[in-house]
């Protein structure tokens, strides 16, 4: 027998037959069979990248890129190297993530609320919104709209013109811009100073409703705070209304500010999808507030908005806030599908070098750090928000 | 009708519809709007759209959907290259689906004899696809596509990564501090990629990988990273419903003495997978709806035959016709999943 008087295996066999013993027999299986499995696999790797002539390593982020970017943030142009492509495609990809997450966060909150609406029609009509496009896949989508933006506009000549100086045509959208200036500048230099005052008005609010109870009508005084100093600052600048207008000039419009099809297209689709998404996560977050902490605010004499800002919507917050920064983070996972439409962010900037360099794992890594980077910032942002809201009981 | 009844309709009426002014205007708008725009879609979808002909019977209609072109494409979308008068085999490779799912929709046809039905005819029916036997002649992977590559992609993706799912969540609560390590990096680097990276790896770095004089079809490869990037995501859902389970679940079958694998297998896993059945079905409907992805390394699923077939010089300029005969067939399967799901959250009284 292979144990001894306490019960305890001795042997090889107790390496499997004791239990604190196989614990240990197991992890380091396991680990050894998966350091062996990678050995191999890079072994094979770097065999058939030999083969195939690629050196392998990130030199070629600094070799001369020698193609186009549809457009970019960046001053880039084919004389660019790789690395400078990369990180155009990089801006992109952020750009369109963080307008598309703005939008789809606003859009998904009012579709949410609207679906939990009195009237029984409008409810229905935002159901039927959020169960249509949550069933249909992302890429169909953006190929949808973006065939209908390239082929049932009009063409650049006969642009629609909603709006003066507003154009809409299958060349994209183009808007004016105020004439940049100096006077622009301090007005934002005002707005932050606003921001910041707000800011501290609203710490200082705060403690001195804990301390006397006195309330103080903060949303009207930050809004004030954030209006009036850059409203200042352009009519002390003189108040410059020059506008940079898009003019048709011969094949397209010069000046303003132009969005392309494929933008467009990336971030309605995107912001319609995520928002269907986002329009469920409020819902539910609203309903799961139980209906006695609304009665209960009321009947201590709460006005119904009071109740909704101070008892209702903090509570579903905290459910709300988890599940919608993964759709954030879906949704900046998803804008990868530019690919398909053309749009150049970071994936497509990524498929492009890895087709000329054939450098495929080197583009993959960046692709997967990119990614991988902004996922784990958004989960320690969410560690930090879980452990602020987190309930403190006594 | 009776008093009463009339009544409670008004009733009805008046607190849905009609309970404030502003309900009572914001209804008529939306009543307008939404016949308006029905009306629109009714008038371009059916009253002026042409049923048959070609292109040019389209181009000289009405003015409204040219469902001709659907008529004339819809086989080479659902079925794509697969040779023409041999069809009949992709449609039942449909068709089985169709059965085996409706027959699951009952519970009392659940017996091992279903589940043996959906691993055999499944199988069978890819079989048949492929041909080279009893007279059929044998038909390339590469031909294959449309619904029933889509569909494959599908079934196979959610058969492989549930039980995947299952024992990642499980190694990520293990106790072993090596095991627990490993499936926590693996789960958190798969979510947070995009898909389209791991397909990309399929397409051009799994080969890389292969000793020499191995190759392995691109469809296997897609396949294998559709499977690897669903099972993370089943993982935490799967993860969500073990830490939803009471404690004392737990430590009731560690005291009457069942192993690991007992207490997993009979106590703990039939609670938790049961409690997560409506984030699990959304997983899967995730997970269908991407295999569309696999377009972007031209694979010939159903969105790839859609874009091809619009491509064809005879009939451009019908992409919303393309677009909305696609979406509905993603859309009858995707609405069809989550039906049955709230049907099973029923029969298994949640």
């Amino acid at each position: 027998m292979h144990y001894d008087a306490s019960g305890k295996g001795i042997g090889i066999s107790s390496l499997w037959r004791d239990v604190t013993k196989r614990k240990y027999t197991i992890q380091v299986l396991v680990l050894v069979g998966v350091v062996v499995l990678f050995s191999v696999l890079i072994n094979i790797a770097s065999d058939s990248l030999q083969k195939q002539n690629i050196a392998s390593g990130f030199g070629f982020l600094a070799r001369e890129a020698a193609f186009e970017i549809g457009e970019t943030l960046t001053s880039y142009s084919a004389e660019s190297t790789f690395g400078e492509a990369l990180l155009a495609g990089l801006l992109n990809t952020m750009l369109v993530a963080l307008l598309g997450n703005f939008l789809a966060v606003i859009w998904g909150a009012v579709v949410g609320i609207t679906s939990l609406s009195h009237n029984l029609l409008l409810a229905r009509l935002a159901r039927i919104y959020v169960d249509t496009l949550r069933n249909i896949p992302l890429l169909l989508q953006l190929f949808f709209w973006y065939a209908l933006i390239t082929e049932f506009l009009p063409a650049i000549r006969d642009a629609l013109n909603p709006v003066p100086n507003v154009y809409l045509s299958q060349r994209g959208m183009f808007f004016p811009m105020p004439e940049w200036g100096a006077t622009h500048g301090w007005a934002l230099v005002a707005l932050l100073v606003g921001g910041i005052a707000a800011i501290f008005l609203y710490r200082w609010q705060k403690l001195r409703q804990q301390h006397t109870g006195q309330l103080f009508p903060f949303y009207r005084v930050a809004a004030a705070l954030l209006l009036v100093p850059p409203l200042l600052a352009w009519l002390i600048g003189g108040a410059p209304v020059e506008l940079d207008v898009p003019v048709l000039q011969g094949f397209n419009f010069e000046g303003g500010l132009a969005l392309t099809p494929e933008f467009l297209a990336l971030s309605l689709g995107l912001v319609l999808y995520t928002g269907s998404f986002n329009a469920e996560i409020v819902r539910a977050g609203i309903e799961s507030v139980k209906k006695g902490q609304k009665e209960a605010a009321v009947s201590l004499g709460l006005s119904r908005s009071q109740a909704l800002r101070l008892v209702v919507l903090p509570q579903a917050v905290r459910v709300i806030i988890p599940p919608m920064t993964s759709q954030m983070l879906n949704l900046t996972k998803n804008s990868s599908l530019a690919v398909a439409i053309g749009y150049p962010d970071l994936v497509n900037v990524a498929n492009t070098s890895m087709n000329q360099t054939g450098q495929a794992i080197e583009c993959i890594v960046i692709i997967v750090f990119v990614y991988l980077s902004f996922s784990l910032m958004t989960s320690a942002f969410m560690n930090w928000y879980n452990h602020m809201t987190r309930l403190v009981e006594r | 009708m009776t008093g009463v009844a009339r009544n409670r309709v008004l009733d009805w009426i008046k607190t849905n519809l009609f309970s404030s002014p502003f309900n009572i205007v914001l209804t008529f708008l939306l009543l307008f709007v939404a016949t308006k725009l029905l009306w629109n879609f009714l008038d371009w979808a059916v009253l002026r759209a042409v049923w048959g002909g070609d292109a040019e019977t389209c181009r000289h209609g009405a003015g409204g959907a040219c469902w001709a072109y659907v008529r004339d494409k819809a086989r080479y979308v659902l079925f794509g290259h697969y040779p023409y008068e041999q069809q009949w085999r992709p449609q039942l490779f449909v068709a089985i689906f169709f059965l085996l799912s409706l027959l699951t929709q009952f519970k009392r046809f659940w017996s091992k004899y279903l589940t043996a039905a959906w691993v055999v005819l499944p199988l069978g029916a890819a079989g048949l696809m492929w041909g080279g036997f009893f007279g059929l002649t044998h038909v390339e992977m590469e031909e294959w596509g449309g619904l029933p590559l889509t569909l494959a992609l599908a079934f196979l993706g959610i058969s492989a990564s549930y039980p995947i799912g299952i024992v990642l969540a499980l190694a990520r609560r293990s106790e072993m501090p090596v095991i627990r390590a490993l499936s926590v990096i693996y789960i958190e680097v798969i979510r947070g990629v995009p898909l389209i990276s791991m397909l990309f790896m399929a397409a051009v770095m799994f080969p890389l990988f292969l000793p020499e004089g191995i190759t392995i079809s691109k469809v296997v490869r897609a396949q294998v990273a559709i499977i690897m990037f669903a099972s993370a995501y089943m993982a935490e859902v799967v993860r969500g419903g073990l830490q939803s389970l009471a404690k004392g679940q737990y430590e009731a079958a560690d005291a009457i003495g069942l192993s690991y694998t007992k207490k997993m297998v009979f106590v703990v896993l039939p609670q938790a997978l049961k409690a997560v059945i409506a984030p699990t079905v959304n997983t899967f409907i995730g997970l269908f709806k991407d295999t569309s992805l696999v377009f972007i390394i031209s694979l010939s699923d159903l969105m790839f035959t859609t874009q091809a077939s619009l491509q064809d010089a005879d009939w451009l300029g019908f992409t919303v016709e393309g677009y909305i005969f696609a979406a509905f067939v993603y859309f009858v399967f995707c609405y069809f999943i989550s039906f049955s799901s709230s049907r099973l959250e029923k029969e298994l009284k949640v």
